[in-house]
């Protein structure tokens, strides 16, 4: 790498990181971290049955290729995916396939989705697989195939299949690989037991992923809150091109457009992806599978779970298959405490209620929160006083407050104007808000509204230009039947008229032959 | 069956009471010197503007048929009440501390819709409406008589005071300063010799002279201000900008025409400005919500501030400067916005390749076509 180049470049970073500090915004909640963040990551027991949903990623659900009744060895794959954008599904256990139906999932409602059901055989016997001799000889789209072979979608928690960002990524020519072990959720500390305990494989998928989209700058940033993390992780990438960068400790500070902001001073332009500036983010979790998928040839079934909050027994990290129940988690730190008042899959600021334990565990789930009533703290809202502090707490800059008022209003279409299309559902304005106003709730039910009236004014639109079709179509074949019968009749009114002439002139041929005759018999006489 | 919420599922431990009682707890201290400076007729009259609060509001809740508890708890018209209060002559008839918490609570506040909807600082509009309704006990000043000393009225005496209407002894009632140099220049006197004799700095910071009940005290409304600013109830936006807006004129024309235009000190030290800054202009409800509309804002305030005291009809402009910004705040809000992420100041999505990235990307450029670059 070029030394000049390094220099303009990391000048121009430090420029703008003064420049875009100032502008940094966020909240700090209590981070909790503590409670799970010291035991090591313990491998939970294999439970009795694992339910692995087909759907686990962004994209379309992948479609199953094993039947019931079916034995399968661990790391099989067991359903292929479908279409651009999805991901297949492998089994987290040998075992066999008892069950291909619904089942509930991650869902607030319990909503169930298609799901296949493995009862362990015990032996945890491997597919046979041939991992390249050297990953890094292989061309930059291998790795990618690879990596979307293995199942492997962002752990972060939106669960976007990886590959498809690595191509993406590939052809928009990023320069800046960001690894993203912020873990700004409270509670979470899977990330940090991670990178503390398995740091060098991490390194070694950094540079994976690196080398499969050709980006020339590796940097991971982590908050301050994670010293050993930051640790191990410098130890690891030591004399590599990979740096690791601490970042102040503020929700949220490992959302991708955060982190991005903090480490090179850009921003994501509006409606745009991190891979228009250059940049592509993937979370250090991800970086452990892509290194599992192409140093061991073994696709992503596991993943490391935490399971944490004042209502668990013992809160600490898990690596945990696919597709074993919330429950199983619970139960392996020491079960529930009497006084669980919520039950949440995910980080407390942006995770999801759970209805019941009895969900599986999902690719994207990093945690599994059971918290008391005090931890909640959950009020009735009360009215807006304007106080801004939403204003404050929005890392993207928006007025809630002022969209809140319009989407009360029943007009969430101007809410629009005030940035409603630019907020990431972070929830930071509904944790400052005095008045406890569930703002991000608002927020996302108005997006879902707008979504539904976008949808519907598609489809009128598309109904509409049917039916214009249609008339249009009806009224040419009117017009061309008009045409084709004002046609036949000229063509008869001309073959008449023909006919009309000729019988005149043969009239007039036969006047003048007549004519000729008499003239003839005039003449003779 | 469990009830489902959305996220998030934690909260900061803050809600609309604890807001209320920590501006309250910010003026106490001013409060506190208010009532030893002035005695127990200051006292009354400062219970009877809350009390009247409470019981209107809890009227004006039952009539509209809203829960009343949660409302009469948060505080609000309590704060409402006790702006209002410190806004009074300390030795005014309590109707007036009466008359002033009805209106703020049930024409300022209530029949906008209640908290959080009223365009106007009820305590402001309150005053403002008591200054223009009853302008003779509005500006019936005294001096200051500390409580402990001899000749303050006692408990007995301060009802008196406020409940039946005894007027003041001889030698008490005073004028404000800003009163007197406005009478003074009115009569051709020159500011500077007004004030001799009348205006002492040190003693003024302190609060050591003649005003309304908790607006003497700059030093102790500036430690409550900055404790609230500390504990992020306000910003440091609002406060400095509407210092500044006082300040700059005031220093500018000073410098112009020192003898027609009195000084900084003159005018911070003075009348209620600092209550106004730290206290009443950062009433959030009534000011807008972005840190550059808050900038505007305060500096309106400050330069109408200025402007009614120089050249204004009355001796003191807080009151007014704060309701006339107030009424310009939803346009102060329309037009200051802050920059969201990802786009410009005008809304619009930033261009990959403009600002900050056409930086980088210039100097990779550049260094890439240097001897050694990298070779596209």
């Amino acid at each position: 790498m070029n030394p000049n180049h390094v220099g303009a470049n990391s000048f121009a970073r430090l420029a703008n990181r003064v420049r875009m500090n100032s502008h940094l915004r966020g909240v700090h909640p209590e981070s909790h971290k503590a409670l799970s963040a010291e035991p090591p990551i313990r491998v939970l027991p294999l439970p009795e049955r694992l339910f692995v949903p087909l759907q686990q990623h962004i994209g379309a659900p992948a479609r199953h290729l094993v039947s019931v009744g079916e034995k399968v060895k661990k790391g099989q794959l067991l359903a292929a995916s479908v279409g651009l954008v999805s991901a297949p599904v492998h089994a987290p256990t040998s075992g066999r396939i008892i069950a291909i139906g619904d089942f509930p999932g991650s869902h607030p409602s319990g909503l169930e989705m298609p799901t296949l059901t493995i009862e362990p055989d015990g032996d945890e016997r491997w597919i046979e697989s041939e991992p390249p001799s050297n990953p890094f000889a292989l061309s930059p789209e291998e790795v990618a195939l690879r990596v979307g072979a293995a199942g492997i979608v962002g752990l972060g928690g939106a669960a976007f299949p990886a590959a498809v960002k690595l191509n993406l990524s590939r052809r928009s020519e990023v320069h800046t690989l960001i690894m993203n072990g912020g873990e700004c959720e409270p509670y979470l500390t899977c990330d940090d037991r991670l990178m503390r305990e398995r740091a060098s494989q991490i390194v070694e998928g950094i540079r994976l992923i690196a080398h499969a989209t050709g980006a020339s700058e590796i940097l991971v940033g982590i908050e301050d809150n994670k010293p050993e993390a930051i640790a191990a992780m410098r130890t690891a990438s030591f004399a590599s091109p990979v740096r690791v960068v601490q970042v102040p400790a503020m929700y949220p500070m490992g959302s991708e457009k955060q982190m991005i902001q903090v480490l090179t001073g850009q921003e994501v332009p509006a409606g745009g992806r991190a891979a228009d500036i250059g940049v592509l983010v993937h979370n250090v979790g991800t970086a452990f599978a892509v290194q599992q998928a192409l140093r061991l040839g073994r696709p992503l079934v596991s993943r490391i779970v935490t399971v944490s909050g004042g209502a668990i027994m013992a809160p600490c990290n898990l690596e945990a298959p696919i597709g074993a129940l919330a429950a199983d988690l619970v139960r392996a730190c020491g079960g529930l405490r009497s006084d669980a008042a919520r039950l949440v899959l995910g980080g407390p600021m942006m995770g999801t209620q759970l209805s019941s334990l009895d969900v599986p565990l999902v690719k994207g789930s990093s945690g599994v929160l059971a918290l008391t009533s005090a931890e909640v703290e959950q009020t009735r809202p009360g009215p807006c006083i304007r106080c801004s502090s939403c204003v404050s707490a929005c890392p993207m800059g928006l007025l809630p407050l002022e969209m809140a008022a319009r989407i009360r209003a029943g007009d969430p279409a101007s809410a629009v104007d005030w940035g409603l299309k630019d907020c990431i559902a972070c929830g930071s304005c509904s944790w400052v808000c005095p008045s406890h106003i569930p703002l991000v709730h608002w927020f996302n039910h108005a997006k879902g509204d707008l979504a539904a009236r976008e949808r519907l004014k598609m489809k009128n639109e598309a109904t509409k230009k049917l039916a214009d079709e249609r008339s249009e179509r009806m009224a040419r074949i009117v017009r061309e039947r008009e045409e084709a019968a004002r046609l036949r009749a000229a063509k008869k009114a001309a073959a008449d008229a023909a006919k009309k002439a000729a019988a005149e002139a043969a009239a007039a041929a036969k006047a003048v032959e007549k004519a000729a005759e008499k003239a003839k018999e005039e003449v003779a006489p | 069956m469990t009830t489902l919420t959305h996220s998030p599922h934690a909260h900061a431990q803050t809600s609309v009471s604890q807001v209320m009682v920590t501006v309250m707890l910010a003026l106490t201290p001013a409060t506190l010197f208010g009532f030893w400076l002035y005695g127990w007729p200051a006292i009354n009259l400062w219970v009877v503007a809350l009390s009247v609060a409470l019981a209107s509001e809890a009227v004006t809740l039952k009539i509209m048929g809203r829960p009343v508890r949660g409302a009469l708890l948060d505080g609000s018209g309590l704060l409402t009440a006790w702006l209002l209060a410190l806004s009074l002559p300390p030795w005014a008839p309590w109707w007036l501390a009466a008359v002033g918490s009805l209106f703020a609570v049930v024409i300022g506040k209530q029949i906008f819709g209640g908290l959080g909807q009223n365009l106007f600082n009820p305590a402001m509009a309150a005053r403002v409406m008591l200054l223009i309704s009853f302008p003779l006990e509005m500006t019936s000043w005294i001096a200051p008589l500390p409580i402990t000393s001899a000749a303050a009225p006692g408990f007995l005496e301060g009802l008196a005071i406020t409940f039946a209407g005894m007027p003041p002894a001889d030698g008490v009632s005073s004028a404000t300063l800003l009163g007197h140099v406005k009478t003074e220049l009115g009569r051709e006197i020159s500011w500077v010799q007004a004030l001799s004799g009348f205006f002492d700095p040190a003693g003024f910071a302190l609060g050591q002279r003649a005003g309304s009940l908790g607006e003497t005290s700059a030093v102790l409304l500036l430690i409550g201000g900055l404790a609230l600013i500390a504990r992020r109830i306000i910003t440091w936006h609002i406060p400095v900008a509407m210092l500044a807006g006082v300040a700059i004129p005031a220093l500018l024309f000073n410098l112009i025409a020192p003898e027609r235009y009195p000084g900084l000190d003159y005018h911070l030290l003075s009348g209620a400005l600092i209550l106004g800054a730290f206290f009443i202009a950062t009433d959030p409800v009534s000011s807008p919500n972005s840190a550059s509309g808050q900038l505007v804002f305060g500096l309106g305030c400050g330069l109408l501030t200025w402007i009614i005291r120089t050249w204004g009809g009355y001796p003191e402009g807080v009151a007014f400067a704060v309701m006339l910004m107030n009424a310009g705040t939803p346009v102060i809000d329309r037009y200051f916005k802050p920059r969201i992420y990802g786009r410009d100041r005008k809304g619009v999505a930033l261009n990959p390749g403009v600002g900050a990235n056409l930086f980088a990307r210039v100097a990779v450029r550049i260094s890439s076509r240097l001897p050694g670059g990298k070779e596209k």
